[in-house]
Parts: structure tokens; sequence; C-alpha cells
């Protein structure tokens, strides 16, 4: 074709700031350093964590890493895709209860039911819907489908009628409200505010047993790194140039021939997914799933912990996450009560001074070093955003 | 428009950036941009809308408009404030509810959703510039070519530069930026990205809304040049307030007032129609004297 070629003389083009211009995708290196973070991350997950914590702590850090792999999702459906889920306990909770479910059945034996049910229930024989849960072969996939395929017809009745912004976000926490006023309204078949305790066995190995209880943590060491992996061919595709053109623009996107609603509903069914199988994880982990544990304030801590880690990176969540419980455990034990306060003051602090989250401050670091006048200027509001976007281009 | 029937075969290299004698040939030779879609390789459709109304509220904003735009042509859309230019274009690209009918080709476009009638090969842009700025130059285009890629190609990552990209790139002269982030361009660039968006998605039909608001003369030159390329193969319409810009590039120009088609023909005929030049002058000019509107 023939070129118009309607360049402009250079002087109309201001000079474009170096920080802002995105690393080009040379697929190689940047493969190579993925493979090089992987690396690192299981030799310390699977190395040095085991070696250096005692067994309590070590089960603790598995507790962590199951919010983690919330934070991933989470991660994705608004860091990438601009969907402010303040529900994602519900997701955690349907793969938490689907797991309990089947743990709790199988701890009871062929034939038996739960001892909660028949504590308070007034029940002769298990409930109808709990019964193909008995089935591993149906339970174990119900812990990330049930929640991909809520998800699912929850997101496309809400995304196709334009809901977006606060609405969503209001909508999706009363979500999170309702789960739980049913879950404790149905206390003889759900066991109530207690929800599903005591879980005793884990396909046949007895949880109380410390080296269960690793196994379990590499488990979910394990499916945390993979989860990381598929998140970052998510953010690395085209459909992920995509999910950010529809958060940043969606009119425009829909413009451009695509259906918004189809590219948020697959961003926020696999967050769902993610959420449910980090639920379904965290059973064997801590041994109870209760309503307390997917209300409302789970959900929004979730969600701290994303946005403190630095919600449009990849490892931003996930870092943030781990740190934010981390803290909470370990400020709890010292000063208990004031955990609430702190975090709360967190989650202001970030969100004023720091919208890119900590992972931004990574990437003000970096500047610095390469061009001292632009890391002055980085302190600016505007500055700030370069980072933000500067580091959305390295996740 | 009858008088655009003057053709020229096989015309080569650039049009003339003052191209005032050439505007109203339109080039048989068009290389095309190697579209990948097929379908729309040789067809060029015009626009035809037929007595379309739009009200808010028993406000109506465009009220009965009727306008042909031949195939290969590049309309002006021009008007006061309110005149319904936005609006129009806004129902023929989906955006609002309007009744009448709107046909690109042989498709009906009132009622479909506005993905779909993207779909069918109507690109447009907005007053403001709507390009994703936290994407690079090669993102923006490589998005929009992509409406139609399969969700196993979407789930892939992206590797080099397709074809159709590079060849936008080329034609709105973005070669060195590709890989900038959008929102660091400057405001032609900008908008040249924008229309560069529209021609990787293959759109037949172009709807640009005041393209040149804010460009600079190097900057409209090469944007009229630009409309001239992209017009070989495909219908342009354009909203625009810019009347220099219009005498220099449009084929043909259709005036709205008040939601109604008040005037429509060639530059001339539109400058010496009377009822324009009470609606852009307040009075009708006495004859003799120069007829031309005033910026709007």
């Amino acid at each position: 074709m023939t070129a118009v070629t309607p360049a402009p003389p250079s002087t109309t083009t201001p000079p474009a700031p170096a920080d802002a211009a995105p690393p080009s995708r040379s697929g190689g290196r940047s493969r190579l350093r993925a493979a090089a973070g992987f690396a690192f991350g299981a030799a310390v997950l699977f190395g040095v964590a085991p070696l250096l914590l005692s067994d309590f702590r070590l089960a603790l850090l598995a507790k962590y890493l199951c919010v983690a792999m919330v934070a991933v999702g989470i991660g994705i459906a608004w860091g990438r895709g601009g969907m402010l889920t303040l529900g994602q306990g519900v997701f955690f909770g349907l793969g938490g209860y689907a797991m309990a479910m089947h743990l709790k059945l199988a701890d009871a034996g062929p034939g038996g039911m739960p001892d909660f049910m028949q504590l308070y229930g007034q029940l002769d024989e298990l409930p109808v819907w709990w019964r193909p849960f008995a089935s591993p072969w149906f339970a174990l996939p119900a812990t990330v489908l049930l929640p991909m395929v809520v998800a699912f017809g929850l997101g496309s009745l809400v995304f196709r009628r334009r809901v977006r912004g606060a609405y969503f976000a209001i909508l999706s926490q009363a979500l999170a409200a309702a789960m739980v006023i049913l879950l404790i309204g149905q206390q003889g078949t759900t066991g109530g505010t207690n929800g599903l305790t005591d879980i005793q066995g884990f396909f046949g190995y007895d949880l109380d047993d410390p080296v269960n209880q690793r196994m379990v943590y590499f488990i979910i060491a394990g499916v945390l790194l993979a989860l990381l992996a598929l998140a970052r061919q998510l953010i690395h595709s085209r459909y992920g140039e995509l999910l950010v053109a529809v958060r940043d623009s969606e009119e425009r996107v829909r413009f451009l021939g695509y259906d918004p609603a189809s590219v948020k509903l697959v961003a926020y069914v696999v967050a769902a997914g993610m959420a449910g199988l980090a639920g379904a994880l965290f059973v064997p982990a801590v041994g109870i799933i209760s309503p307390a544990l997917i209300g409302i304030v789970p959900s929004i801590e979730f969600v701290i912990g994303v946005a403190v880690g630095g919600r449009a990176t990849l490892l931003g969540p996930v870092l943030g996450a781990v740190a934010v419980a981390w803290a909470r455990t370990a400020l709890s034990e010292r000063f208990p009560g004031t955990w609430t306060y702190l975090q709360g003051l967190l989650f202001v602090v970030v969100v004023a001074f720091l919208p890119g989250g900590l992972a931004s401050l990574w990437a003000l670091a970096r500047r610095g070093n390469a061009d001292p006048a632009s890391s002055r200027r980085g302190w600016s509001a505007l500055g700030r955003r370069r980072a933000e976007r500067a580091e959305v281009e390295v996740a | 428009m009858s008088e655009r029937t003057e053709r020229s075969e096989g015309r080569e290299g650039m049009p003339g950036q003052h191209g005032m004698s050439e505007r109203t040939e339109r080039s048989e030779g068009r290389e095309g941009m190697p579209g990948q879609h097929g379908m729309s390789e040789d067809r060029l459709d015009g626009l035809s809308v037929r007595d379309v109304r739009v009200s808010f509220d028993g406000f109506t904003a465009v009220d009965g408009v009727s306008l042909e735009v031949p195939a290969g042509d590049i309309r002006f859309l021009i008007g006061p404030n309110g005149a319904g230019k936005t609006t129009l274009v806004d129902a023929i690209t989906g955006l609002v509810r309007a009744t009448g009918s709107v046909r690109f080709g042989d498709q009906e476009l009132l009622g479909r959703p506005v993905h779909r009638i993207s779909l069918l090969g109507i690109g447009r842009t907005f007053q403001t510039s709507t390009i994703f700025e936290e994407l690079s130059v090669v993102q923006n285009l490589d998005i929009a070519a992509g409406a139609r890629r399969s969700w196993a190609t979407l789930a892939r990552r992206r590797r080099g530069i397709p074809d159709e990209v590079a060849a936008a790139l080329e034609t709105i002269g973005l070669i060195e930026r590709a890989d900038q982030l959008a929102g660091t361009l400057a405001h032609g660039q900008k908008q040249w990205l924008e229309i560069g968006m529209l021609l990787v998605q293959d759109a037949r039909l172009l709807l640009l809304d005041e393209p040149v608001a804010g460009m600079s003369h190097e900057e409209r030159d090469a944007t009229g040049a630009l409309l001239e390329t992209v017009s070989r193969d495909r219908t342009v319409v354009v909203i625009e307030h810019d009347m220099d810009f219009l005498r220099r590039f449009a084929r043909s120009v259709t005036v709205l007032h008040a939601g109604k088609v008040l005037s429509e023909g060639t530059v001339a005929q539109v400058q010496a129609d009377p009822r324009v030049q009470e609606v852009y002058l307040g009075h009708p000019v006495a004859a003799g004297s120069v007829p031309s509107p005033s910026e709007a």
C-alpha cells in the first residue's frame, strides 16, 4: 500500500519519556526471566520454607498461600479486567464447602452421616444434594466447576446489562452476604454458623499427622505455582491485552466488534475457579470451613491484599496477600485487637499514595537507578500513574 | 452524487497534499489492505440512510434524515452544534435507538447490537480520542484487527506483527512508534492511530467524528491525504467543523440543521445554497459576494 506518511515534523511530537515506553517483548528473554522467577519461587516454597519454618508456621503459610490463590484471580478480574469483585468469598466458599462436604462424608464412612447432622439436624437420612459429594469424582471437579458455573450465570446477567464500577462491587458484596445468610439459615444441612468442622482425613490420610500436613502444604504450593503460570499465560496472551483494553475503554472495544461482556465474563469465571480451588485446598490445610471465612469481611480482605501488593501485576497480588495475612497473624499475636485498624490504615495509605501497590515501588526504584531525574518526577501523581503503567507492561 | 463520476484508472502514487483538482477523482486501482477476511476485498458499499429518527425523552435529535453516501465517497456532515450529526452517527453504529432504516450494502444496521454492526464493516471514531492509552501502538492495532479471531488465537501470545497491522502502521505513518505506549503519542498521532485501528478492523465504512479538531496545519494536510488514500477502497463519512479542511477534502457535503437535512451536494453547491448561508450567517448572502460558510 502506498505510504501516505502523515509523519509530522518532529517538533509536533514531544519526546516520549523513556520510562513510559513498554519493554520490547523480546519473547525469549522475558520467558527466560519468567522461568528463572518460577524456579526461584519453587525453591523458596519447596526448599527454604519447609526447612526454616516450624510445622505450625508452615501450616499457617499453607493457609496464606490459599489466600494468595484467590488473589491471583482477583488480580486478573480486578487488576486486569477492572471488575472490583468484593465477593470472592462466595466462590472460595463454594469450593471450600464442596471439598469439606466430601471429606465429612468420607470421615463418616459409607452410608454414614456427618456428625453435626446427627447432633442438631432432625434428619433421618442424608439430604439429596449432599449425596453426589460422597464421590471424589464429583466433589473434586465440583470445587472448581461449581464456582465457575455460578460466576458464569451471574456474570452473564450482570455484564450484559452493563453493570460495572461501584455497582458491580456492591452487587458482588451483596452476594457474599446472601451466601452467608443462606448457610446460617440452613443449619441442619450446612452446619450453620459453625460451618463444617473437625475434618479428620484427606483422601485416606490423617490430617493430624504433621507429615500429611506437610504434603498438603506441598500440594498447595504446587497449585499456586500452576495458577501463576496460567495467569501469566492469560496476561501475556492476546486475550490479556484485550482485557486491559476493555478495562480502559469498554465502549471502544465494543466498536471494534468485540462483545466486552464475554471478555469480562472469561476473566470473572477464571477468577472464580481460582477462588474455588483455593477454598478446596484451604479445607485440608485448616480443617474447617465456615460462614465467617467466606463472608463480606474475608472477601474484602482478599481485595486488600491484592491492592497492597499491586493489582495489575502478576506477582503483586500473591506477595500482597501473603504479606497482609502474615502481618495480620504477627500483629494479632502481639497487639490483639489493633489489627482491624492497621488493616484499614494500610488500605487507605495504599489507595491514596500508592495506587499501583507495593509493586509500583519496585518500578520506581528501578527507574530511579536508571534516571535520577525521572525518579524525582516519579513521586508526582503523574509519575505514579506512569509507574503503574510501566508495571502493567512488565507484569 | 452524479457529479462524482470521473474516475482515474490505476492512479499511482500518493494523492497530492493539495489535490484540489484531484478531489473528485476516485481511484479504481486500489491496492487494498492485505485483509485476511476475504469478504471485503472487492466490495465497496455505499451507505443508505432512510427517514432516521432519534428521540430522547420527547426531544427529537434526528428528525427524519435521509441521505445516500455512494461507495468510495468522502462525505462531510456539517451543521451547527446540536444539528444531530453525532447522534446520526450514533444511530448508524447502534449506540442509540433509532427508527427508520440504515443500510450498508445489503445489510440493515438498525436494531443490531453495536459489536454486530462493527463486524459488518462499520468503524467509527469519537470526538475525544478513545485509543487504549496503556497499550502500545501495535497492541492497539492488533486488538482492532482481532474481533474475528477465534478464542484459541486469543489464548495465545502475539508473535511479531501481523501483516495487516504492519500495513496499517505504514499507512498511518507510525512505524517508528510501534512499541510506544499509545497514551504518549502526540494528539494528531492518536487520531491517526484511531483511523489505523479502523483500517485493520477491516471497516469498509469509516465514520469519523471531528478527526482534525485540535490539529496543526501539517497534521491536517496529512490527515486529508490519509482520508484520500483510505477512501480508495472504503466509504468515508466525516463530521467536521473545519471549513478549510472541508473545502479541500470533501467530495460531497450534507448539511444538517435541527435534526434535518438542510442541503446536500458538492462543496460549491452547498456553499451557494442560501439556506445554508442563512443557518451559518443568519442571513442569505447577496448574490455576487463570496459564498463561504463561516467556521462553525
